[in-house]
């Protein structure tokens, strides 16, 4: 779902001393294309972006987190990852991970007429969830938004999390995956075993999925 | 952005998408889309922005702008704002004079 209640937990868990923000309403993917988590971008000190939302995770803290990433196989990539921002935090603009505006820009996230009809799209089914729950209703615009953006992940995994389906009991991917169990009903033309069966076949194998 | 008509004010357009309605067009920062010579209409700008006008009964949902293809058509971030976890607005500007870094998240 969303909200400070939801996200209140995860903070104070971590002991964050920096700023927690909610964005109920997706604001950062409207303006800045942010279209899943974890992305991650890159402002210097006068506030302009020098990295656009870019998929980014940081090395892995804590056992759950370290067994996942190692399961995804994404350790050497986490690494390199902060050895960059460090070297940005170093040099700052001097730092080859440092874009000039015009990079910045063109390696921001496309946005065509279809991805502004899936915003709109995803805006009704927002409301209208808010309005009247999960209806017919709203799910006609979920769905119009998963199929003319497929690749916005957000607008997925809230609209799975509104028939609040987390998936529990399942071992470690259990929460974080979200789709039918066997001859379950499911509302959506997308669901995560399908994507990650997509996306990325080696790891869905691995997981025994496809 | 939602509507509750489809007959908005130039004003209250340009509110809700910062698109300003002048004589030349729809402008804003350096950019000036001419609409036509027609009176002003949502419609109208919508198409000429590349803004998809999506209607559900008595809602219409305005979606971004699209003349360039990219999301950014700015690196500047100064006016972003969010609730903080007690529903404060936070500006992203209050940061300026040192680095951030913007990490989304959410606890699916």
């Amino acid at each position: 779902m969303g909200g400070a209640d939801i996200a209140r937990p995860y903070v104070d868990a971590a002991g964050s001393t920096h700023p927690s923000l909610i964005d109920a309403a997706h604001l950062l993917d409207a303006r800045f294309g942010v279209t899943n988590i974890p992305m991650v971008m890159w402002v210097d000190e006068t506030g302009a972006m020098v990295r656009p939302p870019e998929a980014a995770s940081p090395p892995a803290v804590g056992e759950a987190a370290e067994r996942s990433s190692k399961m995804v196989g994404d350790g050497e990539r986490r690494e390199k990852y902060a050895e960059r921002l460090r070297d940005w935090v170093t040099n700052g603009a001097a730092s080859q991970y440092a874009l000039e505006p015009e990079a910045v820009i063109a390696r921001s996230q496309p946005r065509s007429r279809d991805e502004s009809k899936a915003a709109a799209h995803f805006e009704l089914a927002q409301h209208i969830w808010q309005q009247e729950g999960l209806s017919s209703r709203a799910l006609v615009h979920f769905n119009a938004a998963h199929e003319l953006q497929p690749t916005n992940i957000t607008y997925k995994r809230q609209a799975y999390s509104a028939l609040g389906v987390e998936r529990s009991g399942d071992g470690e991917w259990g929460r974080f995956r979200q789709a039918p169990e066997a001859g379950e009903d499911w509302p959506f033309i997308s669901d995560f075993n399908k994507d990650l069966v997509a996306h990325n076949p080696a790891l869905a194998k691995k997981l025994g999925l496809g | 952005m939602l509507l509750e008509r489809p007959d908005v004010s130039p004003a209250e357009f340009a509110r809700l998408t910062g698109w300003e309605i002048k004589p030349e067009g729809a402008c804003k920062d350096d950019a000036c889309v001419p609409l036509g010579g027609q009176p002003f209409d949502v419609a109208n700008t919508a198409e000429r922005l590349g803004m998809a006008l999506v209607q559900d009964d008595q809602v219409w949902a305005l979606g971004p702008a699209t003349l360039t293809g990219k999301v950014l058509t700015t690196t500047d971030t100064s006016d972003f704002a969010l609730p903080d976890l007690d529903g404060n607005e936070f500006r992203l500007s209050s940061l300026q004079g040192q680095k951030v870094l913007v990490v989304a998240w959410a606890p699916y």
